[in-house]
């Protein structure tokens, strides 16, 4: 059996990878589920009606691929520019803090008219920032920005947790450590009453959009393409290298740093050290899903987050460790890797 | 004739709309050099592959001493004895010579390798076949010729009795080639049988017993190299009567760059020593050197993406500033061919039109957004006026042929009429049809007035463009000869580093 390159990518191929790479993880953690001895049918169903079968369940579910949605695409445009950035967790906790401590310390009770917007670049400014340094050590040094966006996510973590340990520490929680909370006029509006979801998610739809309008149709989409299919060619026809890939990790830190501004604007009001349930790292997952698209991505997205949050209701009802959608989700990345591999190649005999 | 050591026999393979082997058959005796020619397309390297078991053909037989191998085994056709050096060397240039030969040889279940006994044989396959190698040096301290050797001294340590040369040539310099074919006629006098792919005719005239010629997948014609000539075998692998175009007299216009001492440095090590030139209007200036002699340092400070390190470099009467950028020679009018048209020419996996833009970008922006009209638009006329085929401007540049791309390459360049213009190795790797194209574009624009630099290590191409010739050697450059001083002999001294008055720095 030989793997043989293909002339053409079917298209019709390049739509359907990802539901096909969903099918067979889906498939085959349905196998895990049938050990644990229950109904995998019935399992599945019971995650769909968990994430969809109420309003309170739906909107909770579109809550949830908001952040989603953002790391997602973080990922997707640094990764089509060839910029491997693994520290959307990170840069998402940094824009969290930042948005807590400015609106708790600097801004009070300026009007949210002003404040909003304010946070949210704010948020996304401390992401940018955040992404930017990785960037001049590979620039510089040539230091792999894999290894120090991944490590970087730790130093965020850990500096979250100093200051909400000490200078950011909200007095009135008993003790425990969590930042002080954004206040009434940075908080987003509600979208639907008596639930949680929020203008964010409006936010990030938009933002995809805004993605994918840039990368198919501005000069600096088609630099920061070239300048990941092949940097040698991209730097002899004059591509600026540096400056797009600055470009690129501004754009891609900005939207990770968003994700946690909004989360905290919009959900949790204060920062903690479990606020993202690695949200950074499915983003990864996300944007190979969605093969990189911005409006992939909010698909791809909406999937995650049904899982997440369907699973903790058959989970209940049948015994199934939640941990399965981990295992799902996982899973999906690994069989999309397959998918696209075959996208680009067919087997001969 | 005893039975034949190979006998191939109506194979045929297609891919998908494209048949690109259609019955082929041909056969190999004991001590036999043939050699297979034909345009790129023409289906040779496919046929080596399925001989070697890489592809499985839909129909036909290898058979090997009259034993017929099972198709699509690499594994089988090793064990059979066939051998095979590939075009692009597959050995780690991190390992010693005697671990990249003995390197898959090796049982798995032993815990040492057998070090001295390997390398007592690898000495004797060695001198036998006069084929000298150091087993300890690292393989990436290699020259090119050498690492080829050693490709065929793996092939020979695991016992290969037909040895498959897959363009031996395309990487090697006149005088290693030279070595090369008198080492396979020492071997084919040992017995061994030797198939190489080439479509340079001048060594297969010298070198082959018998010349099959291949085009479109089939097998056309079978010479013998004394009862035929050179224009007959490019007839009969173009199908059709090619001339490469010639220079014809042309009195060249002023001075439009002059390199003055200009010596260029990067990490510690003189890439341009010293070199100076001068390029005129109207004229072919030929760089004649083997590759690998600060060719590709000359070729990226035109280009806009080497810096000069000293000297001076001055472009229509005004010295180049040390931040000359790749946008300013554009903006300049500096046509540039790059010599690796894969890795700098074009973005593979971008559409043609995408990369006919790509060099002139801000001229295709409306407030930041690419014009795509524009860019289709002048993909066509490139495709049109320089005869581009296999693509529409929507396709993926990688679809392209060699000779197809390096004529998208030449459209994006010439299309704006450049007042200079820079080919390096334009022909490299090229088909006949292709590089008489290329050689009619780059004389087109010299009767246009266009100036061109033209660097290569192909000496009938410097001699048939160039107006005057420098040869470049250890980074440093000749002074200048008119071509019509040029001979063989005289060329091949100076690009050796000896010219007269500077034998003295010769490498």
């Amino acid at each position: 059996m030989r793997f043989e390159r293909r002339e053409h990518r079917p298209l019709a191929l390049v739509i359907t990878a990802p539901l096909i790479a969903i099918g067979a993880a889906l498939a085959i953690s349905g196998l895990l589920i049938a050990i644990a001895g229950a109904p995998v049918l019935e399992a599945y169903w019971l995650i769909l009606k968990g994430a969809y079968g109420s309003r309170l369940s739906a909107t909770e579910t579109l809550t949830r691929a908001t952040p989603l949605m953002l790391t997602g695409l973080a990922a997707a445009v640094a990764f089509r520019a060839r910029l491997w950035n693994i520290g959307a967790e990170g840069q998402l906790y940094v824009g969290a803090i930042t948005v807590a401590a400015a609106s708790s310390l600097l801004f009070g009770s300026l009007h949210a008219a002003i404040q909003i917007p304010l946070l949210l670049v704010l948020g996304a400014t401390a992401g940018m920032v955040f992404l930017l340094v990785p960037l001049w050590l590979r620039l510089r040094f040539a230091v792999d920005e894999v290894v120090t966006t991944l490590l970087m996510n730790f130093i965020a973590v850990l500096l979250v947790s100093m200051l909400i340990d000490t200078v950011l520490k909200d007095p009135t929680a008993f003790g425990w450590p969590q930042s002080q909370a954004v206040t009434n006029e940075g908080t987003l509006p509600k979208l639907l009453s008596r639930s949680r979801l929020h203008a964010g998610l409006l936010i990030a739809i938009v933002l995809a959009f805004v993605v994918h309008f840039i990368q198919s149709r501005t000069i600096f989409g088609l630099q920061s393409r070239a300048a990941g299919l092949n940097p040698v060619a991209a730097g002899f026809a004059g591509v600026p290298l540096g400056r797009t890939l600055v470009i690129v990790a501004a754009i891609s830190g900005g939207l990770a740093g968003l994700a946690g501004a909004i989360e905290v604007m919009g959900v949790k009001g204060y920062v903690t050290t479990d606020l993202s349930p690695g949200y950074g790292y499915s983003g990864i997952v996300i944007a190979m899903l969605a093969n990189l698209h911005p409006l992939g991505v909010i698909l791809a997205s909406l999937f995650i987050a049904t899982m997440f949050v369907g699973v903790d209701g058959m989970s209940r009802v049948l015994g199934v460790p939640s941990y399965i959608a981990d295992v799902t989700v996982a899973l999906s990345l690994l069989t999309m890797l397959v998918a696209l591999f075959f996208t680009q190649y067919r087997i001969r005999r | 004739m005893t039975t034949p050591v190979l006998e191939i026999s109506g194979v045929s393979k297609r891919f998908g709309a494209l048949l690109a082997n259609d019955g082929i058959s041909l056969t190999l005796s004991r001590g036999e050099i043939i050699a297979l020619l034909g345009e790129n397309g023409a289906g040779k390297t496919t046929l080596m592959n399925i001989l070697f078991g890489h592809y499985t053909p839909d129909s036909g037989t290898v058979m090997v001493d009259g034993k017929e191998l099972p198709p699509g085994s690499p594994l089988a056709a090793i064990r059979a004895g066939v051998g095979m050096v590939h075009q692009h060397f597959s050995l780690a240039p991190n390992l010693t010579v005697l671990e990249n030969v003995t390197t898959g040889t090796e049982p798995l279940w032993r815990l040492r390798a057998q070090r001295s006994k390997a390398r007592i044989r690898l000495m004797e396959i060695s001198r036998r076949f006069g084929l000298k190698v150091n087993p300890e040096a690292r393989l990436g301290d290699l020259s090119v010729g050498e690492q080829q050797r050693v490709e065929i001294l793996k092939a020979l340590y695991n016992d290969a009795r037909i040895l498959v040369l897959d363009e031996p040539t395309a990487v090697l310099t006149q005088v290693e080639s030279e070595q090369l074919f008198a080492t396979l006629k020492e071997m084919a006098a040992l017995g061994l049988s030797i198939i190489f792919i080439s479509h340079k005719l001048d060594e297969l005239m010298s070198a082959a017993d018998r010349i099959i010629v291949l085009r479109g997948g089939r097998h056309v014609a079978e010479r013998r190299p004394a009862e035929t000539s050179k224009a007959e075998l490019a007839e009969l692998m173009v199908g059709r009567t090619v001339k490469r175009p010639v220079r014809e007299p042309h009195t060249p216009g002023s001075v439009v760059l002059e390199a003055n001492s200009v010596t260029v440095t990067t990490g510690g090590v003189d890439r341009l020593k010293s070199i100076d030139f001068s390029l005129h209007e109207g004229e072919v200036l030929g760089i004649i050197g083997v590759s690998g002699n600060g060719q590709s340092t000359l070729a990226g400070l035109l280009s806009g993406t080497v810096p000069i390190s000293s000297g001076s470099l001055i472009l229509y009467g005004h010295p180049v500033d040390s931040g000359f950028s790749v946008s300013d020679a554009v903006n300049a009018g500096i046509g540039r061919i790059p010599e690796d048209r894969n890795k700098e020419g074009v973005i593979g996996e971008m559409a043609i039109w995408e990369n006919a833009i790509l060099e002139r970008l801000s001229s295709f922006s409306r407030r930041g957004l690419v014009d795509r009209r524009a860019g289709m638009a002048l993909a066509v006329r490139i495709i049109e006026q320089f005869d581009v085929r296999g693509g529409t401007p929507g396709t993926r540049t990688r679809l392209l042929s060699g000779g197809n791309m390096q004529k998208l390459i030449l459209g994006r360049n010439l299309v704006n009429r450049p007042r200079i213009l820079l080919a390096a190795q334009p022909s490299r790797g090229l088909d006949e049809g292709a590089v008489a194209a290329v050689h009619e574009r780059i004389l087109e624009a010299r009767r246009a007035g266009t100036a061109v630099l033209l660097i290569s290590e192909d000496l009938d191409e410097v001699m048939a463009l160039a107006d005057r010739i420098q040869a470049i050697a250890g980074g440093r450059l000749s002074p200048p000869i008119p071509a019509e001083e040029a001979d063989t002999r005289k060329i091949g001294l100076m690009m050796a580093g000896s010219w007269s008055g500077e034998a003295e720095h010769a490498v």
